[in-house]
């Protein structure tokens, strides 16, 4: 019990730490793909710092929402990245949240974060809300298909279950798993807001997403905006390498917490240049677009479902 | 673990996945990169099962594949859609949504067909028999969803494929070779059909306001 | 008491009276149905010496109908209160206007609440019209509103088609037996082709008042032409009585279940919840969104139903104890948030006039208080951890995943369609409060009533806060509530949530062994609760707290345009979504008028959709109706030679019957 506490605060510290330097890893790999020396993999941090050091500039008719929302956004997410194993199962707060509470939890933070895009009333946080809105209408039943696909698998949704069970390989090569990851990848890059979905590094106003719901933010409630998407994008890295490639992580019992400490640095590396990779070889799709690839993995994750069925069945 | 297993169910996963794709594609160039990679899974699954199960006459149907599907055929389509300046998209009749919801409701459908009357079977003979009814479907389904003469062609081609799936996949199944070489011979024909009457159409209707209708994405 | 209210309804007090009446009346069953509950104590049985001569009325409370009366007994008790503040909220501008309504909804509680205590089926009968006339009639006292009579006429149709179908069902049900109490039926069930025909005849009656999908289409113009506390217990607990006449029939009197019932019951289920919930992204009027929300909630509680009848089928009675706790615990949640919202509908209506969301906005500056309960109400529908929608939701996966334990091959891979369908529509059931709540209460104002609006009345207020608290403690706190309906869930399915296994502490939420899950939305809301407060102390104390007030970026207007005509309208909002799933459900289709440039008329988006129940169902229904009646015309004029003919060819035609049929 000692033990998972302790695991559970190095846990939540470790995330925090880290989600910058994913981010700042990947537009360096970005960066260098295409040809520019790019920013230091510390920049993040530093841009974090000063946000957090500058006055916050609010519309006048900006309510107690829209102050409030930053906070609680940031700690659900937060929370929901310190529920996902990485380098052990043995979390305090594991028993407190499966798999479809941490997708509720993401859920939470994203319907205050679209309220808030609506709350100055100006008509880019009404768009970027409403495509948002949109977006994730597709993509949380995917991931929920997901979810379904894998939980029926390992009979638990509990993530240290999942881990454990896909640690043991008692589940081999499956197209369940197969067609789950791909829409599991696919959902991770529309919510990340990540190409070809939305770009993160643009302030188009046709195209834009997620900028557009946040455009009215600055000061100290940017840096937490900004941190969550970070802490978001780790989340899902480490959520895909916790069910999918669990290896080198500290089972229940024995094993190595430093040895899954390593894995897990590795695999966020890998999981990176995956990203910036794929990000520099593909253009960016029309909005109306995005409900066809997300329609997509939604039917893809279902697919994933219902072939479980099929070969060696449950 | 079997891995002689996974990997001829992964193969044929990634057959079945390929189909999808098509499905989902606007552009001709993709689709037809992605039938490349179709065949490729195709051909990789055949040579595998050779190799697992030793019949070596699968090499045969797996080269044959390879060349004819994954290489010959669609440099000769690509060369057909430069040649002939055809449009570059994919016209769909039927919504890419709904195109693909029907998709899943087709595997669907295969799969509760396939699951009851092969209880007594392996494991590997229903997968492949549901995927390669899947593929079958999807391909019917291609050829009816899409207006454009290259993509039912193809939609043809992935309906052969799901049906060379099927044999490759049930062990010792005969007359595996004759049947892929009759059926390239057949889609050879086909598609030299189909180059004829994509030239009369051209010919024929030069309906400028029809181009400019088409032009870009379509909705 | 309705008479009562009759003869007063001239004087000041009798809202006062009434309201008063019904509160307490409604608190103390409220209080009864708990008690019973929690005592576990033995069903109450009644019989009334009226109704049919020698047989006479028979009431019994069991477990089942003593939570259903919790339900609504509390639903009335703050219907009561929000009433008292509305009417008199209301009593300024237009006096008469309420007239109508105080004599009507002391009968319309008592209606539902007899319904659900009959114990036989022409009691059952008797209360389920008496109820669907009280609110028929609750829905035209606004008759002077341009759409209620429509909305009448409509009601009362569908109405009398679901008692219709009801009568018969229950006719199938008492066989030839003719034995009409719910003893003698549960006895002697029919079997086979009878039990299926009355199956279907059940979802039809009891599903047009609970409005499943195609049978939905008065209930998005009854619901919210009543006055609102009016409408919040008719989308909050009407719908419930429905849901408990399908729990009544198909668990209880029809015996032991065949699997396609829940399947069926699941495949309307599904329909229901993702057009529910697409309907309502199309509306622009408050009550009416809400309304079609309400089908959307029906639809889940309804595939819920299904999955505990095909687990009970199966023969797997803890898991098919998981999905009936997953419906009862929405059934609970749904009337708690949907009551809160029309009361909250209510309260912005009293406040600005309009249920028009495009004339709304802003208002979280001008009515703090609904504001905030409306924020809770909004969350807690669109099943956000740690409030209590999520906790049915919740349930309801856990029983999801539990399909592989079916032997059916169609029903495994069916559920895993379902679970899609309950996923996505939850997903846009959110897309739809961040609609509803962004578009209403945040931004600015899109009118000049909005811009004008003030705080409501405490009692209004007081009528909002309960439900709203109770869906935070509910959500935190969900085991001591399923614990005290696990009896009702016992009577249905023989066994509890919990039974497998051995301690269950309280705090904790974790049925069935099978997929060994929990969830614990306290610890969730101490941690969120306490991280957020560290971390507005840390950053105010290390790093900033200086505000400055300013401008919002206007896309180069110096100063924002006054009329907010370039704020996201609701239509605005909703076309991604109508972009996606819109064009091919409802054949929706946005035109732009974009004035030439230099012209200074606004650019206008018209939205044009049609319903495909109207469409593919009820016109080429009413067309049939039409074609038949225009054929009946003819018999009327016959002479009397014909119709002599016509009648003595129906008695000898009754004769051979007889003596054919007879043994």
């Amino acid at each position: 019990m000692i033990a998972a506490v302790f695991h559970q605060i190095a846990q939540m510290a470790l995330v925090l730490v880290l989600a910058p330097l994913l981010t700042g890893w990947i537009r360096l790999v970005k960066a260098r793909l295409v040809g520019r020396r790019g920013p230091s993999p510390v920049q993040p941090y530093r841009d974090l710092m000063r946000l957090l050091r500058k006055e916050v500039v609010l519309a006048r008719n900006a309510s107690w929402l829209f102050r409030s929302v930053p906070y609680v956004m940031f700690t659900a997410i937060w929370l929901a990245a310190g529920l996902v194993p990485v380098f052990t199962t043995q979390l305090a707060l594991a028993p407190t949240a499966d798999l479809i509470a941490l997708i509720a939890l993401l859920g939470t933070a994203r319907f205050f974060l679209a309220l808030a895009g609506m709350d100055t009333g100006t008509s880019f946080g009404g768009l970027g809300s409403s495509r948002e809105m949109m977006i994730a209408a597709l993509a949380e039943p995917a991931m929920l298909m997901v979810v379904f696909s894998v939980a029926i698998l390992v009979r638990s949704t509990s993530l240290a279950e999942i881990a454990g069970f896909m640690m043991s390989g008692a589940v081999g090569l499956r197209v369940s798993l197969a067609l789950a990851l791909i829409a599991l990848v696919m959902v991770a890059i529309a919510e990340n807001a990540r190409i070809p979905i939305d770009n993160p590094a643009t302030h188009l106003e046709l195209t834009m997403v997620h900028e557009a719901m946040v455009l009215e933010y600055s000061g100290r409630h940017l840096a937490l905006i900004e941190a969550a998407a970070m802490l978001k994008l780790l989340l899902y890295a480490a959520l895909i390498a916790c069910v999918f490639a669990p290896w080198g992580m500290a089972p229940p019992t024995g094993g190595s917490a430093i040895v899954g400490l390593l894995a897990f640095l590795a695999k966020l590396a890998l999981a990176g240049a995956a990203l910036a990779l794929f990000e520099t070889s593909i253009a960016k799709m029309r909005v109306f677009r995005v409900g066809e690839f997300l329609g997509g993995a939604l039917l893809l994750s279902l697919l994933g479902a219902i072939f479980l069925y099929v070969s060696r069945g449950v | 673990m079997d891995f002689g297993y996974d990997a001829a169910h992964l193969l044929g996963t990634l057959v079945l996945l390929t189909s999808f794709a098509l499905l989902y594609q606007r552009r001709l160039f993709a689709l037809l990169n992605v039938f490349t990679v179709q065949a490729l899974a195709l051909s990789a699954a055949a040579a595998w099962q050779g190799y697992a199960h030793d019949e070596p006459h699968l090499y045969i149907t797996a080269l044959l594949t390879l060349t004819l599907k994954a290489i010959a055929i669609p440099v000769a389509l690509h060369r057909i859609v430069r040649r002939l300046n055809i449009h570059r998209t994919v016209e769909p009749a039927l919504g890419i949504g709904l195109t693909m919801l029907a998709g899943v409701s087709l595997v669907t459908l295969s799969i509760l067909l396939v699951l009851p009357v092969t209880e007594n079977a392996t494991a590997l003979t229903r997968e492949d028999l549901a995927l390669s009814l899947s593929v079958v479907l999807l391909g019917l389904l291609m050829m009816i969803a899409r207006r454009n003469a290259v993509s039912q062609v193809v939609g043809f081609m992935s309906i052969e494929n799901g049906l060379i799936l099927a044999a490759v996949g049930v062990a010792g199944m005969p007359l595996v070779v004759e049947m892929s070489i009759a059926f390239s011979v057949m889609v050879a024909f086909i598609i030299f059909g189909i180059f004829l009457f994509q030239i009369r159409e051209r010919f024929d209707t030069l309906d400028l306001r029809r181009i400019e209708r088409f032009r870009g994405e379509s909705d | 008491m309705a008479g009562l209210a009759v003869a007063a309804r001239r004087k000041s007090w009798a809202g006062t009276a009434v309201y008063g009446g019904t509160a307490a009346a409604c608190g103390v069953i409220a209080l009864w149905a708990a008690v019973a509950l929690a005592g576990r104590s033995a069903p109450v049985a009644l019989t009334l010496p009226m109704g049919i001569p020698w047989i006479g009325a028979h009431l019994r409370a069991d477990g089942l109908s003593a939570f259903f009366l919790l339900v609504v007994g509390f639903g009335g008790v703050t219907a009561s209160l929000f009433g008292w503040g509305y009417e008199r909220a209301h009593a300024h501008g237009h006096a008469a206007a309420s007239g109508p309504v105080l004599p009507f909804f002391p009968l319309f509680l008592a209606g539902m609440s007899l319904v659900l205590l009959a114990d036989d089926a022409f009691t059952f009968l008797v209360s389920w019209e008496f109820m669907s006339l009280a609110s028929w009639l609750l829905v035209l006292s606004t008759h002077r509103e341009s759409e209620t009579p429509d909305a009448a006429r409509l009601y009362l149709v569908m109405a009398s088609a679901g008692t219709a179908c009801l009568l018969l069902a229950f006719g199938l049900l008492a066989g030839g037996l003719g034995d009409y109490r719910f003893d003698a039926i549960r006895a002697h069930a029919p079997q086979g082709g009878a039990a299926a025909l009355t199956v279907l005849l059940v979802m039809l009656g009891a599903g047009s008042k609970a409005g499943l999908v195609p049978l939905h289409v008065w209930l998005p113009l009854a619901h919210p032409a009543a006055p609102s506390h009016v409408s919040a217990l008719m989308s909050g607990v009407m719908t419930k009585v429905a849901v408990y006449a399908l729990v009544r029939v198909l668990f209880d009197l029809l015996g032991e279940p065949v699997w396609w019932w829940g399947g069926a019951l699941m495949a309307a289920g599904s329909a229901t919840a993702v057009m529910g919930v697409l309907y309502a992204l199309m509306q622009d009027d408050v009550k009416r969104l809400l309304a079609c929300s309400t089908i959307e909630n029906i639809g889940v509680i309804v595939i819920a139903l299904g999955l505990a009848l095909v687990f009970k089928a199966s023969h797997t009675p803890v898991i098919a104890a998981l999905a009936l706790s997953a419906a009862l615990l929405h059934v609970v949640n749904h009337s708690l948030f949907k009551s809160l919202l029309f009361y909250v509908a209510g309260a912005v209506l009293t406040a600005t006039g309009s249920r028009d969301l495009n004339r709304l906005g802003g208002l979280i500056h001008r009515m703090p208080t609904t504001a905030f309960l409306a924020l809770v109400g909004a969350a807690a529908i669109s099943a956000l951890p740690p409030l209590n929608g999520f906790v049915g939701e919740w349930l309801l996966f856990q029983a999801i995943l539990n399909a592989p334990a079916l032997p059916e091959w169609s029903l495994k891979i069916g559920i895993a369609v379902v679970g899609a369908a309950v996923a996505l529509a939850a997903a846009l059931a959110a897309a739809c409060f961040v609609r509803f709540y962004g578009i209403a209460f945040l931004g600015r104002p899109r009118s000049a009533e909005a811009e004008r609006a003030g705080e409501v009345g405490s009692a209004m207020r007081i009528g909002m806060v309960v439900p709203a608290v109770l869906c935070v403690v509910l959500g935190v706190l969900p085991t001591p509530l399923i614990r005290l309906f696990e009896p009702a869930v016992r009577a249905m399915v023989d066994a509890g949530p919990f039974d497998d296994r051995a301690y269950q502490p309280w705090i904790w939420l974790s049925p069935t062994s099978a997929i060994g899950n929990s969830y614990n939305g306290l610890v969730l809301l101490a941690v969120i609760a306490a991280l957020s407060v560290v971390l507005v102390l840390v950053i105010h104390r290390r790093a900033s707290d200086r505000v400055r007030w300013s401008t919002a970026w206007g896309c180069g207007h110096e100063e924002p345009d006054p009329l907010a005509v370039s704020q996201y309208s609701a239509s605005s909002f909703a076309q991604p979504i109508r972009r996606v799933f819109g064009g091919t459900v409802f054949a929706a289709r946005d035109r732009v008028e974009m004035p030439e440039p230099g012209d200074t008329r606004p650019a206008r988006l018209t939205v044009t959709w049609t319903d495909p129940a109207w469409a593919f169902l009820f016109t080429p229904l009413r067309r049939a109706v039409d074609w038949l009646t225009r054929q009946a015309d003819v018999l009327q004029f016959l002479t009397i030679r014909s119709y002599l003919t016509l009648m003595f060819a129906a008695l000898v035609l009754v004769l051979i019957l007889v003596a054919v049929v007879r043994p």
